[in-house]
């Protein structure tokens, strides 16, 4: 009860604050505007409710996006990290090249992905997927050389075979820096997926922000957000509680 | 302390005993690159002995563990272990206990002890079954659920030694495996490893800092030099031995031998 009691308070003191500024008007002449340029929370949750199902169809489109997206960079990243672990020369040689895939610029990459596979879902899983795999798999990679080598004797004199080292000893290992490494990815999935519909896309909430903000359909625009936002809060907390409910030492 | 001990002793002893294997170390040379650990070492122990090895730190004692566990090969001469002289073959006779406890913490302690029949093959219920039997008996029945990170040092020493034991090889190599206790506990724990193995026999090779440790356990201990290793002296623990460890350790024989001993160590630091 005491844990959730100051974020609380801290987010009903900032959006009561909002709430004040916004419906006397107080934002909109300080910033020159018209009013209806700057919505109130009232107004967002207002509009949240009234477009619920047109939110709710492309918040779908947008969350199987980053899913399926999250489910790629998983497989992927955990094989690479395993693959590097397994061969140190491969690792000399790929990790480089693993850096060199955060260094390409998202927002350059996505109008790329899209002009070559189009509207539809394909573009916007690769870019949820590149920029999802690269924490998971140094995370994982990170891990997995965490494993202490005088353990690894150790299991050796209790007759262990290579898998039974890589069960009971490496994969816990590396668990809990994994773990670091998929939340990172889980909270940076959203805005991932929202680049790649940015870029060009026909359904998802990312197509809804940019049709609303050519309408200045400003109260919209922000209920969008806080779907996205819901998302990738979302995504955070269930790999939070997949963390501890698995990495139960810690 | 003793009380502990005697009800060790007092019970059957383990339900698949192994039998005794020797051990011949012969001309043997290591070295980690440039860095020369050990320059030759000769040792026998026999079969159900127990020999103590005791030298200055960093001497390579550690690494000479290693080397009889199969761990690592030899730069020269023979390693031999009931005659069977390669590295797996070695390794299938040894277990090890390392200088630090390195018990799992995803584990329980019952699981930690039960590492070995896992290893071995045997069903999560039987391996637990065989560890839960000897938990009983090393004083740490009701901490078979327990994480390893809430025993205390001595506990953690004694799953850690049941780990050893269960893995059912007819040699122990024990690397100090009571340095991180306080002087009390570790006394206490002299007492019962010195109770166990008259429950469970075994050769064992016990690596220790501590000259009365090693003489208080061991049939006899060598002494070795500052790195690279050499045997300075080979001694004879005085038989026979006051059954507590506070007789045996005070007897006028056991302290003439100590002294000795501690000559020695401070020879080979030279
Ligand atoms: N894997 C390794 N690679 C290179 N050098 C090593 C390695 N392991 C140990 N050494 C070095 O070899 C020497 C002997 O090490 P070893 O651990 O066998 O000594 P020790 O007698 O067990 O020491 P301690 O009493 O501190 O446990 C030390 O100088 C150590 O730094
Ligand atoms: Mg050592």
């Amino acid at each position: 009860m005491k844990r959730w009691l100051p974020p609380t308070l801290a987010i009903v003191v900032l959006v009561g604050a909002w709430q004040v500024a916004a419906s006397t008007g107080a934002i909109a002449s300080a910033l020159n505007l018209e009013s209806f340029l700057v919505p109130s929370p009232a107004e967002i949750s207002s509009s949240l409710w009234e477009n619920r199902s047109l939110l709710a169809e492309n918040a779908w489109v947008t969350l199987r996006e980053i899913l399926i997206g999250l489910g790629c960079a998983l497989v992927t990243g955990l094989g690479l990290a395993l693959l590097l672990h397994l061969s140190e020369t491969l690792r000399r040689a790929i990790y480089p090249l693993l850096v060199s895939t955060q260094a390409i610029p998202i927002v350059v990459v996505a109008p790329i992905l899209v002009v070559w596979f189009g509207y539809g879902i394909l573009p916007k899983v690769l870019i949820v997927a590149l920029v999802c795999f690269f924490p998971i798999a140094v995370g994982a990679l990170d891990g997995l050389r965490n494993v202490d080598p005088d353990t690894v004797k150790l299991m050796r004199t209790l007759d262990a075979s290579r898998s039974q080292i890589f069960h009971r000893v490496e994969i816990p290992t590396a668990l809990p820096s994994t773990f670091s490494g998929a939340k990172i990815a889980a909270a940076v999935a959203p805005i991932g997926a929202l680049f790649g519909e940015l870029a060009g896309s026909s359904s998802g909430l990312g197509h809804l922000i940019v049709q609303d903000n050519a309408q200045l359909e400003v109260a919209r625009l922000f209920a969008s957000v806080v779907v996205l936002a819901a998302i990738g809060i979302a995504l955070f907390g269930l790999t939070a509680l997949a963390e501890r409910r698995v990495v139960t030492w810690r | 302390m003793n009380a502990e001990g005697g009800r060790i002793s007092a019970v059957e002893t383990a339900p698949s005993l192994p039998d005794g294997a020797g051990i011949a170390v012969r001309g043997v040379e290591h070295a980690y690159g440039e860095l020369r650990t050990i320059e030759r070492i000769d040792l026998a122990v026999e079969p159900h002995g127990v020999v103590g090895l005791v030298g200055p730190s960093g001497c390579g004692k550690s690494t000479l563990l290693e080397l009889i566990c199969g761990l690592r090969d030899p730069l020269a001469g023979a390693i031999e272990i009931s005659g069977v002289g390669d590295s797996p073959g070695r390794l299938a006779r040894c277990a090890y206990m390392p200088q630090r406890d390195l018990l799992l913490p995803w584990y329980s302690a019952l699981d930690n002890a039960a590492l070995a029949l896992r290893n071995q093959g045997a069903r999560k219920g039987r391996a637990r079954e065989r560890a839960a039997a000897l938990f009983e008996r090393f004083g740490l029945a009701g901490f078979e659920a327990t994480a390893p990170a809430e025993l205390s040092g001595g506990m953690r020493q004694r799953v850690a030694f049941l780990r050893t034991l269960l893995a059912g090889k007819p040699v122990l190599a024990l690397d100090e495996p009571f340095a991180a206790l306080d002087a009390i506990t570790r006394a206490e724990m002299q007492g019962w490893l010195a109770a166990a193995l008259r429950a469970d026999p075994r050769t064992v090779v016990l690596v220790t800092h501590d000259v009365e440790e090693a003489l208080y356990l061991s049939d006899r201990v060598a002494v070795l030099s500052a790195r690279p290793a050499r045997i300075v002296a080979e001694l004879r623990a005085p038989e026979p031995r006051a059954p507590d460890r506070d007789g045996a350790v005070t007897d006028p024989d056991f302290v003439a031998v100590r002294e000795e001993a501690m000559r020695a160590l401070r020879e080979g630091m030279r």
